[in-house]
């Protein structure tokens, strides 16, 4: 018998597919099931944000800011209205600042439970995506009582917020918090130390540090890799500093540092982060002010040019804004951390099998709406 | 920033001729000239006092229809936790300026973005295509004196109903 | 529904052949998961837990060949356009399409400068049920697919058609 002839195929996943986290397409060249080269195409949700910006004012773009990384609106918001009162040296009254800060731990924990939910979906389990949805409608029905929408929100505004917290909302929010910790216990039970999950995800799709920093990866990704770098503690921005949190780090605890159990179960643990920051902003906050004190009459930043970043849900936005000293910005661009966690797909991805690569692009947590802008 | 100018001043000392001094001091930026860009790259990459290994941001800018198109880079160090800019001024008509994708890996999908919406070329980047774009799409979007086209592929792309204003 | 009233025991019905089948037909319309966006997270937000679609009779199907009903939940850009005159020519007949959202309607808010957004999905493929909104709720969304199986319920598959 002589040697059977081998050929590469190249296959085609998405841009529909209802494991992609989005329209997003991977050109895949695979010797049998494993795969040798996988390239990710982009583009297919491209709405011209830049350009868009150029014919608008500072505050008609917030909301085209809500819509780019749609999961975390808040934490888009809160960038951006934050790199503009930089430039222009605004001061927000103190309860502007804890209501932000709030409003943006809320939105983290949302967004945690929706990756961490349809995670479990790429992977086979069903029901961990409807037990967490259960939670995040509750934190959903906090801001629709604030500002009356359940995704995007225009809430942030240079100077201040859009509304002020209304009645029972503290009540509430105790309430919730409470309810989650009890949660998080059973999704653990659930998902985290499911053998099955864990044989899945476990030493699979190893992320090295070095290759981390090289690619420009943040966020949980990194900390998954064992890199202890959050910007709320590194370069801490709005009262960040104020409180008393931890950051999770992956250690390799079922497999090895920097594999998809270890970013999963970082993300798994800054919910319970954020529930600490949140239960102190709520007890710390003043009880009165107004919101709308320090909202200016225009928005006119001075001439020059800023490049600010925070920690969004997955990893750290970054907003490089140009002013001319006229009511409407000359470019903004917003470097988004999706973007830069999936160029490195291309490498962590090569040599598994097919079905290990939906497990990578899961734990990724990417957002295609932040990607193409 | 005080470190933009302690930069300036070594990257003037290793390769000089390169830095443009600005008019008035400042401390925002450096200007660099695109000459040697790569090696200046390597160079801010690996020396231990700088250790620049974080490539944050890669942004293209457009100032106005008679300016230069400008390529500005936000560089950061996990180590020393310091953080500079570095603007690169190219010309309009056949913008060119060597490519620092094989120092910083994440610099190769930041410097296609630039070049699918500026039409800025690469030198010695191994894979350079349009990224957010069809591949068959004709024109560089984000310059200023870009124009909408009417129909793409038998599509209509400007607003189509009356009375939507 | 067309039951003759009272005229036989409780646990006798009947009906037009044309209406039962109709009336089949409407309640268990599988719909394709087309999300392509932000209202994606609401379709998503709708089959979960706290309204549920498989109540109404929908389940969701990823394959274009298994489903009645495309819901096209997001904005189409010009690249994806294309691809989704691809997948609606793959479903079978008899067909039907709900656009979802303001992008999916005319564009949406990225109307009047988006150089690469196509200007609703009405240009490429007929539409049967525009909900509106930006996000629509899951309210609005389930008040859309409960016109859509109205409007199936009256159509007659059986009689010949001029």
């Amino acid at each position: 018998m002589g040697l059977v002839h081998a050929d590469e195929m190249t296959l085609n996943i998405g841009p529909q597919h209802p494991s992609t986290h989005g329209v997003l397409r991977l050109k895949v060249k695979t010797d049998g099931e494993i795969i040798s080269e996988i390239t990710p195409i982009i583009g297919y949700l491209h709405r011209c944000f830049e350009k868009h910006c150029e014919t608008l004012s500072y505050e008609q773009i917030i909301p085209f800011t809500d819509r780019c990384d749609y999961i975390a609106a808040m934490n888009n918001n809160f960038g951006y209205v934050l790199a503009i009162e930089k430039m222009m040296d605004i001061q927000v009254p103190e309860r502007v600042k804890y209501i932000r800060v709030i409003m943006a731990e809320f939105n983290r924990i949302a967004s945690h439970l929706l990756a961490l939910g349809t995670f479990g979906l790429d992977v086979g389990a069903y029901t961990p995506f409807l037990y967490m949805f259960r939670d995040r409608e509750r934190i959903l029905d906090l801001f629709e009582i604030t500002c009356g929408a359940r995704l995007l929100y225009n809430y942030m505004w240079v100077g201040g917020v859009s509304h002020d917290l209304p009645i029972g909302f503290v009540e509430a929010s105790y309430r919730f918090l409470d309810e989650f910790e009890k949660n998080t216990k059973e999704y653990h039970n659930i998902l985290s130390y499911n053998k099955i999950f864990i044989e899945r995800s476990a030493d699979v799709g190893v992320l090295p540090k070095d290759v981390a920093i090289d690619y420009g990866v943040t966020g949980p990704n990194l900390r998954g890799s064992g890199i202890k770098w959050d910007l709320r503690k590194d370069e801490p921005y709005s009262i960040y500093d104020r409180f008393r949190f931890n950051v999770p780090v992956g250690k390799g605890t079922m497999g090895s540092v920097g594999d998809c159990w270890d970013r999963y179960w970082v993300r798994a643990e800054e919910m319970n982060e954020s529930v600490k920051i949140i239960r102190q902003a709520l007890d710390k906050m003043p009880r009165d002010g107004d919101v709308h004190e320090a909202l200016p009459k225009k928005v006119r930043p001075p001439k020059g040019s800023i490049y600010f970043r925070t920690e969004s849900p997955r990893g750290d936005l970054g907003y490089y804004i140009i002013s001319d000293g006229k009511g409407g910005p000359t470019r903004v661009k917003m470097r988004s951390p999706a973007f830069t966690a999936l160029s490195a797909l291309s490498e962590i991805a090569s040599g598994w099998m097919l079905s290990d690569v939906l497990v990578i692009l899961g734990s990724l947590d990417i957002v295609l709406g932040e990607i193409d802008r | 920033m005080i470190i933009n100018q302690k930069v300036s001043d070594i990257i003037e000392k290793q390769f000089p001729g390169s830095v443009i001094l600005p008019e008035e001091p400042q401390n925002d930026y450096i200007q660099l000239l695109p000459d040697n860009w790569n090696e200046i790259a390597k160079f801010l990459k690996n020396d231990t006092e700088l250790k620049f290994d974080s490539c944050q941001c890669i942004t293209g800018v457009d100032l106005g229809i008679e300016e230069n198109l400008e390529v500005r880079y936000n560089f950061h160090s996990m180590k020393h936790k310091h953080k500079i800019e570095i603007r690169i001024a190219v010309e309009r008509k056949r913008p060119s300026i060597p490519s620092v994708e094989q120092v910083w890996r994440g610099a190769d999908w930041l410097e296609r973005e630039v070049y699918d919406m500026y039409g800025v070329r690469f030198k010695g980047h191994r894979d350079l295509r349009r990224m957010l774009l069809p591949e068959d799409w004709k024109g560089w979007p984000l310059r200023k004196d870009y124009k909408t086209p009417n129909i793409y592929n038998g599509m209509k792309v400007k607003k189509v109903r009356k009375g939507w204003d | 529904m067309g039951f003759l009233e009272e005229r036989f025991d409780d646990n006798i019905v009947t009906a037009k052949v044309d209406q039962l089948l109709s009336w089949a037909r409407s309640t268990s319309a599988w719909y394709f998961q087309f999300g392509l966006a932000c209202c994606a997270i609401e379709m998503m937000a709708t089959a979960a837990s706290r309204h549920d679609l498989e109540r109404i009779g929908m389940m969701p199907r990823s394959s274009p060949r298994q489903a009645d009903v495309m819901i096209v939940a997001g904005t189409v850009t010009l690249k994806m356009a294309t691809r989704v005159k691809k997948l609606y020519d793959q479903m079978a007949d008899p067909k039907y399409v709900i656009s979802m959202g303001s992008c999916a309607n005319s564009g949406g808010p990225y109307s009047r400068a988006g150089y690469h957004v196509l200007k609703g999905v009405d240009q490429i493929i007929p539409v049967d049920v525009y909900v509106p909104g930006c996000p629509p709720r899951p309210e609005s969304l389930i008040e859309g697919l409960l016109k859509l199986q109205e409007k199936i319920r009256h159509e007659r598959p059986l009689t010949k058609k001029k």
